[in-house]
């Protein structure tokens, strides 16, 4: 009777939400709220638990670090938290000025003393952070975690005053302000996290909406989870009067293919990603929305260098360039995406050393020297990948080429994600297809990772004379000399290849013409606040 | 009947039971845990979490502890995966949408399924028959996953009325809805139809024909409600499956809705969430059937005996 009774109160509902033609994202333009697709719903926002890009969008807006990225210039950095900093000759002291009207988003100013208290939380030993070897760049801030030494004050940061944070290294590091971009770098409210725990209490509700503030150009309105995070201006906001956007809206899509359908109906202003087969599509009907663009991450193809016969280089070698990169870009990938010489993506002043190139002729020799002429009496190995339909296009295509050039068999092997991601860690694989996106614009975030006993290595390969150059890059202050030490050390990866590296990433989504102030970034890492809505008669 | 509504009801706690128990240790089985991820924890922070998430004892004492906590205080644990927030809390705020998802969708089955079983009935061996059939035949066959990115290119593209996907406005429930709806209108058609033929061909019903009562009362009055019979057997399950089934189609149309859940628990590997989620869709599962057959037994005076 009820359902009844309700019936035409749902219809008439119904009706009134029908009446107005302006598709949503139209609606959203006039109220300056940036609509976008956010992949998955977010596992937190504690910047100091979470480790994935699609938190660190959310976190980007919310928060602030001492620098902020430019918003056209990769690798700039302007004042952020803090106005201004310095170093020592070195470069292993700096010293940042924090804004003097720096607040939280409840009025509470932020200090010196936020900063070296969330320093000293991320790198607890009791609080399970992923990310904490991002701070490890800090002295002592290695043995302090690890709990080799259990006094958080021998860690280099300091409250000099409440206004003045001097940081010290443990080498010297030309390019710390680019680091501070990252957000585990980025301060939390030490009076709000105390307030629902002691410092090292994971998962305390100081993350919900109505307990959360941040110091960003974004404070969290609402988060109803798996449908929808919106953040609004932060009144207190230093420099709250550059910031355009009323409020964002993230979605967690985790279905692209709806996502792109949603972004064609009018719902969103920016997509997360766009589907392979896509791509076409959009360069033909909507070519001024799509954009592609050069993001620092590399694919590689893992190596188990302890199992035969891939502790050989020679065999090593001739799988890498037996692959034709080009190819599966133009036909499979189709984003535009770069064929990987080696594993640095070029940026900036870094020139990465171009070792691998396709070469079937040459990766038959190199076969043949290893003792496989024309394939015979090659194991069958098996390629390890993730359950992704993406993963399987990409794998059939190493197979097809490794059959076709070098007639060699290797079976795919795929996995759903934690176990494909375990196998790896335990070294339980012989070929296995991932990739690895840079944390800051400095080769060091694409070749520590090689070095051994990095968790993140997993090849069981390791070189003394890589380790030298790393530690002897370590401690180089002279930026241009830093670099050339570092390519070497990655010719030296190279040789040994232990990674076949395959491809370097683009970005591929869609954007509206509404959207202003937004410039492709390397690092994907748009500072929010510079971006604006103006309405358009364009549409998709 | 007493002793079989006690006989079924242990029974169905038995099953429920067991099936948590073995998905507890399957999901343990599997190579990796809550924690790992793209970039490597270190052992010792691995343990801190462990610690945090009581997964630091054996297999025995968690099993026991976690039992314990859901008998006594009804808490199913921390979700591993969505930090901060407990399964009791993620089940709370999406089982509703769930819920008026599937009493939509059942609406809707039940709408297009009971009418065109009745036309094809009546009308046996017509264009109307078959093309009902066909009809049903194709709703079976087409998945949700190829139905509802046809809809939201139909219909939602070409309209302002309906979204592509998202649960802001109430019109968004519909297409969720229908896709959903749609597989289960199918098999209620095709079995009022079989239903109603059953009935039709009785000499009761033709004894009315006899007296000259207009064929809408004979459908009314007589016809309608032992020919749906079987409908309403199926109809218990059914809904169950709806509610518990619907990942793919929250997924297409972004519904914040449970069944996501359940899949994302396996793949993040979130042990307390799964085992509630086993446990919530096995209870639910189970006490739909449990109540199909009591009502069957309680109509069937056969099924009653024998038992």
């Amino acid at each position: 009777m009820r359902i009844a009774k309700a019936l035409p109160t749902l219809l008439f509902a119904l009706l009134i939400g029908s009446c107005d033609n302006r598709s949503s994202v139209e609606q959203s333009t006039e109220e300056g709220i940036f609509v976008v697709g956010n992949s998955n719903e977010p596992k937190g926002l504690d910047p100091h638990l979470v480790s994935g890009v699609l938190e660190s969008n959310i976190i980007g807006a919310l928060f602030e670090g001492l620098a902020v990225q430019d918003p056209v210039k990769d690798g700039d950095a302007l004042p952020g938290a803090a106005t201004s900093w310095s170093s020592n000759e070195d470069f292993t002291v700096w010293t940042f000025n924090l804004q003097p009207e720096g607040k939280w988003s409840d009025g509470v100013p932020v200090t010196a003393h936020d900063f070296v208290f969330s320093y000293q939380r991320l790198l607890h030993p009791e609080l399970p952070a992923k990310y904490s070897e991002m701070l490890y760049f800090i002295k002592n801030a290695e043995d302090y975690n690890k709990g080799k030494n259990p006094d958080p004050n021998s860690i280099g940061a300091r409250a000099i005053d409440d206004h003045t944070l001097e940081i010290t290294l443990r080498g010297p590091i030309p390019f710390l302000p680019e680091i501070t971009k990252h957000y585990t770098w980025y301060p939390v409210p030490r009076h709000k996290v105390l307030e629902f725990g002691e410092i090292a209490t994971p998962f305390t509700d100081w993350t919900d909406p109505g307990n959360m503030v941040s110091n960003g150009p974004f404070q969290l309105k609402s988060w109803r989870p798996t449908h929808h995070i919106e953040v609004e201006r932060n009144p207190y906001y230093w420099d709250a009067k550059t910031v355009s956007l009323n409020g964002i809206r993230f979605l967690p899509i985790g279905n692209p293919y709806t996502e792109s359908r949603m972004f064609l109906d009018g719902q969103l202003h920016m997509t997360y990603t766009l589907p392979p087969e896509m791509i076409p599509y959009a360069q033909e009907h909507i070519p001024n929305m799509l954009r592609q663009e050069a993001y620092v991450g590399v694919r590689f193809i893992r190596c188990n260098t302890l199992r035969k016969p891939l502790d050989s280089p020679l065999v090593r070698r001739a799988l890498a360039i037996a692959i034709d990169q080009a190819s599966l870009i133009d036909n499979v990938l189709q984003g535009g995406q770069l064929p990987a010489t080696g594993i640095t993506p070029p940026f900036g002043d870094y020139k990465p050393p171009a070792v691998v190139t396709y070469n079937p002729e040459e990766a038959r020799q190199l076969l043949s020297q290893a003792g496989f002429p024309d394939g015979k009496g090659f194991p069958e190995l098996k390629l390890l990948t993730n359950d992704k339909d993406s993963a399987r296009r990409n794998a059939e295509a190493f197979q097809a080429m490794w059959k076709d050039n070098l007639n060699i068999n290797v079976r795919i092997e795929q996995r759903e994600w934690t176990t494909y991601l375990e196998l790896q860690y335990t070294s339980d694989y012989d070929l296995a297809d991932n990739g690895w996106i840079g944390d800051y614009l400095d080769p060091t975030t694409f070749l520590e990772m090689w070095s051994e006993g990095n968790g993140n290595n997993n090849t069981n390969w390791s070189s003394k004379e890589y380790e030298a150059k790393l530690h002897l890059a370590e401690n180089t202050a002279d930026p241009a000399e830093r670099l050339r030490i570092l390519a070497e050390g990655e010719s030296i990866l190279l040789e040994d290849i232990p990674v076949i590296p395959i491809f370097w990433y683009t970005t591929n989504y869609l954007l509206r013409p509404e959207v202003k102030g937004w410039s492709p970034l390397l690092l994907n890492n748009h500072p929010l606040k510079f971006v604006r809505l103006e309405a358009t008669a364009e549409q998709p | 009947m007493l002793r079989i509504v006690f006989h079924r009801l242990l029974q169905t706690l038995v099953v429920v039971f067991a099936l948590v128990s073995f998905t507890f240790v399957a999901v343990r089985l599997v190579p990796g845990n809550p924690f790992v991820s793209d970039k490597a924890l270190p052992e010792h922070l691995k343990a801190t979490a462990e610690k945090t998430f009581g997964l630091d004892g054996t297999w025995g004492e968690q099993y026991v502890i976690w039992w314990r906590s859901v008998l006594t205080k009804g808490d199913f644990g921390p979700s591993t995966s969505l930090f901060g927030r407990s399964v009791n809390e993620i089940i709370v705020q999406s089982f509703p949408t769930s819920l008026l998802l599937g009493l939509v969708a059942m609406t809707i089955a039940l709408l297009i399924g009971i009418p065109s079983g009745v036309l094809a009935a009546l009308r046996k061996n017509s264009m109307i028959d078959y093309g009902s059939m066909v009809f049903a035949m194709a709703g079976i066959c087409i998945p949700g996953f190829v139905l509802g990115p046809l809809l939201q290119l139909w219909l939602a593209r070409n309209s302002t009325f309906f979204n592509v996907a998202g649960w802001e406005s109430p019109a968004d429930i519909l297409l969720p809805a229908i896709t959903l709806g749609v597989g289960v209108a199918a098999y209620v058609a095709r079995l009022t139809r079989g239903g109603m033929l059953d009935i039709l061909s009785q000499d009761f019903i033709r004894t009315a024909r006899a007296k000259g009562v207009p064929t809408f009362t004979i459908l009314r009055r007589h016809a309608l409600r032992p020919a749906l019979l079987p409908t309403v057997t199926f109809l218990g399950p059914a809904f169950a499956a709806i509610i518990t089934g619907s990942f793919v189609v929250e997924t297409i149309f972004m519904v914040p809705g449970m069944g996501q859940h359940f899949v994302t628990a396996v793949t993040s590997k979130d042990y307390f969430l799964l085992q509630a989620m086993v446990l919530f869709y096995g209870l639910l599962i189970g006490g739909a059937n449990f109540l199909v057959d009591v009502a069957q037994a309680a109509m069937n005076p056969r099924l009653r005996d024998a038992n």
